[in-house]
């Protein structure tokens, strides 16, 4: 799948590199910086062979030594070198910071999207892609940019010097090294173009491998549950063998550029060498020049190689650079306006008007739904598992925006509000517990930081949390890892319950608030619900009828509708859906 | 990486071999220069264009036979490379295979499937590219030296001076860098962990409008990460500046003395060349070696935690069930009870206290029994111990009269079905799923199992039956739906013992109450064990076993229960506020209301 869009993506590398470079432009002065000095290492690092062989040059046989003439000389290889480094170095260094805060940047900006996107988008997504985008593609797409800086740009320059240099000195060997270097060029293409098939092969038989693994590692004690440890480790060596198998060819012929490119680069050599010689035995070059013309022979090759690998990687990376760009781009939930109304105090007043909303639009879902909740009631929301329940709660909280209707909270229409004042007039305790890795504390504090101690430990008490928080290693201090670790599910819960205690919001969400404690403690914490729920707006989706009874409206849902609306004993009464589902849990 | 080594061995020719042509080709590659000293000696300055011909033929013969020796050596060096990766990746996925339960608690799934895959891809490349280049440095190094030595001893003194010194350059940065490494992996971590967390939490963390203070968090953690790579990068930026400097300064010392040697007739121009070529061979060979370092070093750490995996041992633990020799006797039906817990204990590897503490009970063939109990009261860690996942601590638990610590996997589990808590179904059809159940099941048993779990609607719903697809993880099914697959899955093998580990959670009331019938109905009699919060789901078991805190709090028929047990009552009541007042109204009539 990610070498499709890398496909699609392929007419739009342009405007990628055009979004790259814009975060790059951030950092100019050190980009120039870095492009002089690597200009001045470029030029200094030709020179230094040219010395050499000038050196070389005075030192032609017994008692021709020209002293002095090589002292001058090498202390002008001393100071070019010393420079050559100190340039490197801090071109190195400039290289790094560009390439590793344009990632910081990015990154950022990538997260803001994020926090930014609407839940429509990010529920249809698999996190893992999302997850890779930010961490991995553009983790490689540091890499291929901080080796096309640093190698990109010296390359070209060493080849474009190197070509000055050698036509300054002598123009027939530099004709020999022109046409025979690009030959390194077309093989390095040559191998890699045969190699593509074969790599793609590797990574489709590596993505089997890796769902394998994940599926069976990852539900490792059901495997053991049925002794299937050994038909598992079968199906894995069947893969594991075919993956070696292409593993092979591509890691091999890709291997063989290097072998081959050297060849050439020595083809270069020999060639520079015999030529060289048969002009010095005519005169036309001194040896000295010619010792300098090998070791150009050597450098010049080499950035052809490397730009060759570089080439590839930097696509690599772009195609990588236009998957961030995708989630970056995407557009973001509809801006609030600039008068949109803070929502303080709310009294509970919710009024749902006409409501039409569906996921996708060739199957609905809601119709016409019509609600008025006044302060102070309590709506119990009912169904089958599956039935939609938290599709009201989406809306409620604005997660998603009705398709047509209105929502209206004391009146005012939820779009005309900020979605913040709105959310956080909502106490909400949902039944997938969330946690955030930090101490018991700080979650508990998640929805009023600046809380005292004391009203931490009260609203730990009123979740009944505060008895096992005590027993946790390092009580309220204990860290727990991403989404609880250690904690059991029922645990979770009352942290989340702890939570909305605190702050207490004016209306209510419980989402089978409740579903995974057990009934003892539950009905304890229904009473402090009780107390909680004392003149607030609460919207409570349960799974155990008795726990919704005393509700003053229940919705019945099924297949995403709402089909039946009343009291308890109303619906009771009309001998409908509700009815059956109530009685079927007393039927034996 | 050493106990990784093992994998290696049987590619030993190949992992000798490899470097060996190596080695041959670096020979080749260092007698070029001799040759060119030569050419400029013999050749030029005595006019010999014969000879040059002659010695620029034996070039392109040195390049041939160079390029020959190295194609050789990459293909050994793959060979061993990728075979080595194959039979560690095997051994890995083996060894996790065989991990019983407490083991599988330890690790943790998500590290173990990241170092089954980025970690070994990241060893395999190590081992490449120690085989292809890694050794091709020092060879190239020394041999130089080494050539420089049969050409004049005094210049091949520099060498030996240079070659320490760039060793300490290039090896002191590795090891000064390799923990800063270590360090930029972890903070790339955190990155990591936030953006999931920002993901999974998407709806708390909007619903207490956090947006801004996340991005305040994300910030920081992406500064710390910037911060620790350029501050790791300007230290490796050292390596080839030092190492430029330290050939170029061994190249000037070289130039020197070989003018004092010329001058005095030791040496010649031509192999003053030479000499000063194979300095800056050395040159080209460390600024290739510093690509490799990064590479090398993450393999390093890569390969420490695969080898972290191997470490954890089944061994360690005390003698765990179902891993035994299978000399178990049952004794004769009828003699003994069909399954007896005798006093028995479980504390968790690792764990301060006692989970389960003094199970004492038996249970006849076919009987049906409830249990029930509070979050964390230890339900899902007593049924566990039936199939023997976890090793009794205390007492012991009998199969017919045989101790399960002595009965082989198959002797137990071959007769147990468990219906565990996440329902979870496996890439293929719903035919190979219910496969697992019993691999050799005939399309009849299959059917009569997805019937009693209330599933033959799921399969008829789905184009194709039985042979419909299956996602991954079961992700194209609802929780409801895969939940009475797994229930299938687990009859289809007619166990004797079925354990249903709160497996009607997704189940709603009605369809829940038609399962618990089909199993009442099955012939032969299986016997079952529900474990539930529901008091409906276990009311009418023939033994309802009551957990409180790890403690047995009652055992008995929901009626007894409901006389004699308080926790029982008080959690049958929470469910059924009404009976409570029936019940108390009844009281005063002198008699408990049977529900």
């Amino acid at each position: 799948m990610a070498e499709q869009k890398a496909e699609k993506s392929r007419p739009g590398q342009a405007a990628t590199l055009k979004k790259v470079l814009n975060y790059i432009r951030r950092y100019w002065l050190l980009v120039g910086l870095s492009l002089i000095l690597a200009a001045v290492t470029v030029v200094l690092t030709l020179y230094v062979p040219i010395l050499t062989g000038d050196a070389v040059d005075l030192i032609l046989e017994k008692g021709k030594v020209d002293f002095p003439g090589v002292f001058a000389i090498m202390k002008k290889i001393a100071v070019a070198v010393a420079f050559t480094a100190a340039a490197q170095w801090v071109m190195n260094t400039c290289n790094n910071h560009i390439t590793y805060h344009v990632v910081k940047d990015i990154r950022e900006a990538a997260f803001h999207r994020l926090e930014e996107l609407p839940l429509k988008y990010l529920d249809t997504k698999a996190y893992g892609d999302i997850v890779s985008r930010v961490i991995a593609d553009v983790d490689t797409f540091a890499d291929g940019l901080l080796m096309g800086f640093t190698q990109l740009f010296t390359g070209a320059l060493t080849i474009v010097g190197t070509l000055i240099f050698m036509l300054i000195t002598n123009v027939p060997i530099a004709l020999v090294v022109v046409c025979i270097t690009p030959v390194s060029f077309l093989v390095a293409r040559f191998i890699a173009t045969r190699t593509y098939s074969m790599f793609r092969q590797q990574s489709v038989t590596r993505g089997e491998q890796t769902a394998l693994i994940e599926e069976m590692v990852g539900n490792q004690k059901i495997v053991k549950t049925f002794s299937r440890e050994e038909a598992v480790k079968e199906q894995f060596a069947e893969i594991n063998g075919r993956l070696e198998k292409c593993s092979l060819k591509a890691i091999f012929f890709s291997s063989l550029t290097n072998p081959c490119t050297r060849f050439v680069n020595s083809l270069v050599y020999a060639g520079v060498g015999i030529f060289g010689a048969l002009l010095a035995i005519r005169g036309g070059i001194r040896i000295g020049r010619l010792s300098c013309f090998l070791s150009y022979a050597n450098q010049y090759t080499k950035p052809f190689n490397e730009i060759s690998g570089v080439v590839t990687e930097l696509q690599n990376a772009l195609a990588c650079a236009g998957r961030i760009f995708e989630l970056i781009d995407e557009e973001p939930q509809t801006p609030e306006a600039d008068n949109a109304v803070v929502l303080k105090d709310a009294k509970g007043n919710v009024k749902l008007e006409n409501v039409y909303f569906s996921y996708v639009q060739e199957r609905k879902l809601i119709e016409n739904f019509n609600l008025e909740v006044k302060p102070g009631q309590r709506v119990a929301i009912v169904g089958p598992t599956g039935c939609g329940k938290t599709t009201v709660i989406n809306l409620l909280m604005r997660f998603y925006d009705v398709n047509s209707g209105s929502i209206r909270v004391d009146g005012t229409d939820i779009r005309e509000m900020t979605r913040g004042s709105l959310r956080t007039s909502y106490g909400m305790v949902l039944q997938e517990t969330w946690l955030r890795s930090g101490t018991i504390r700080d979650n508990i504090r998640m929805g009023k930081p600046e809380a005292t101690e004391e009203e931490v430990l009260q609203a730990a008490r009123a979740a009944h949390a505060h008895s096992f928080i005590k027993r946790l290693p390092n009580g309220y201090d204990t860290v727990i890892t991403e989404d609880g670790g250690s904690l059991s599910q029922g645990q979770k819960q009352l942290l989340c319950i702890a939570r909305v205690m605190l702050c207490l919001p004016p209306m209510l969400i419980l989402d089978e608030a409740t579903s995974s404690i057990d009934t003892r403690t539950e009905l304890r914490i229904q009473n402090a619900f009780a107390t909680m729920m004392e003149g607030r707006t609460s919207f409570i989706v349960a799974h155990r009828l008795s726990t919704i009874q005393e509700a003053d409206i229940i919705l019945v849902m099924k297949d995403g509708n709402i089909i039946e609306q009343g009291s308890h004993e109303s619906l009771l009464a009309k001998g409908g859906f509700y009815a059956n589902l109530y009685n079927s849990q007393f039927a034996g | 990486m050493g106990r990784l080594m093992k994998y290696l061995k049987d590619y030993k020719k190949e992992s000798v071999l490899a470097p060996l042509f190596k080695l041959l080709e670096a020979f080749f590659e260092l007698l070029v220069p001799l040759v060119m000293a030569n050419i400029i000696d013999r050749g030029i300055k005595g006019q010999d264009v014969g000879y040059i011909w002659k010695m620029g033929l034996c070039l392109l013969a040195l390049a041939a036979v160079g390029l020959l020796s190295s194609v050789t050596a990459q293909f050994f060096a793959a060979r061993a490379a990728v075979g080595f990766s194959t039979k560690l990746r095997q051994a890995l996925f083996d060894h996790i295979q065989e991990l019983n339960f407490t083991n599988i608690d330890r690790a943790g799934t998500t590290t173990m499937i990241t170092r089954m895959t980025s970690d070994i891809n990241q060893v395999q490349s190590g081992v490449n590219m120690v085989l292809r280049l890694f050794l091709r440095s020092p060879i190239i190094v020394f041999g130089a030296m080494i050539m420089a030595f049969t050409i004049d001893v005094k210049s091949a003194l520099i060498f030996v001076v240079a070659i320490p010194l760039l060793a300490v350059v290039v090896f002191g940065i590795m090891m000064w860098t390799m923990p800063l490494y270590k360090k930029v992996q972890a903070n790339l971590d955190r990155v990591l962990g936030i953006t999931r967390e920002n993901l999974t939490g998407v709806r708390v963390i909007r619903a207490f409008h956090k947006e801004e203070e996340e991005e305040e968090r994300f910030r920081g953690y992406t500064q710390a990460l910037a911060h620790s790579q350029t501050f790791v990068g300007k230290i490796s930026a050292v390596m080839n500046p030092v190492t430029y400097v330290i050939v170029n300064g061994a190249a000037v010392a070289l130039i020197y003395t070989g003018a004092l040697q010329v001058d005095s007739g030791r040496l010649t121009q031509g192999e003053v060349i030479a000499v000063i070529n194979y300095m800056s061979q050395i040159l080209v060979e460390l600024v290739k070696l510093a690509n490799l370092i990064v590479t090398i070093t993450k393999a390093l750490a890569c390969a420490d935690r695969v080898a972290g995996v191997f470490e954890i041992r089944n061994e360690e633990l005390p003698d765990c069930g179902g891993a035994g020799s299978g000399t178990g006797h049952f004794a004769k039906e009828g003699s003994v009870p069909f399954l007896e817990f005798d006093h028995v204990g479980l504390t968790y590897a690792g764990a301060g206290a006692e989970t389960l503490h003094d199970m004492n009970f038996t249970v006849n063939r076919g009987e049906t029994v409830g249990v029930i109990g509070g979050t964390g009261s230890g339900k899902t860690s007593l049924v566990n111990l039936i199939p023997s996942f976890y090793p009794v601590t205390q007492g012991a638990v009998r199969l017919e009269g045989a101790d399960l610590r002595e009965l082989s996997g198959e002797q137990l589990r071959s007769r147990i079905g468990v219906v565990p808590q996440k329902a979870v179904l496996f890439k293929g059809t719903i035919r190979s799923n219910l496969q697992w159940g019993k691999p050799d099941a005939t399309e009849e048993e299959m059917w009569k199992a997805i019937d009693i779990a209330q599933a033959r609607e799921v399969v008829e719903g789905r184009s194709g039956g039985l042979d419909a697809d299956i996602t991954q993880n079961g992700k194209n099914l609802s929780g409801g739906q895969r939940q009475r697959l797994t229930i299938a899955r687990a009859l289809v093998r007619c166990p004797e013992i079925l354990i249903l580990d709160d497996s009607a959670s997704a189940l709603d009331y009605a369809t829940d109450a038609k399962l618990r019938g089909a199993l009442k109905k099955l012939e032969g009699g299986i016997t079952t064990f529900i474990v539930s919060q529901r008091a409906s789901t276990i009311r009418h078991a023939d033994k309802i076993i009551v957990l409180d805190d790890g403690q047995m709090a009652g055992i008995g028929t929901h009626d007894e229960l409901l006389r004699d047990c308080d926790v029982y009552r008080e959690i049958y009541y929470s469910q059924y506020p009404d009976e409570r007042l029936k019940a108390a109204k009844a009281a005063g009539k002198g008699g408990v209301r049977n529900g």
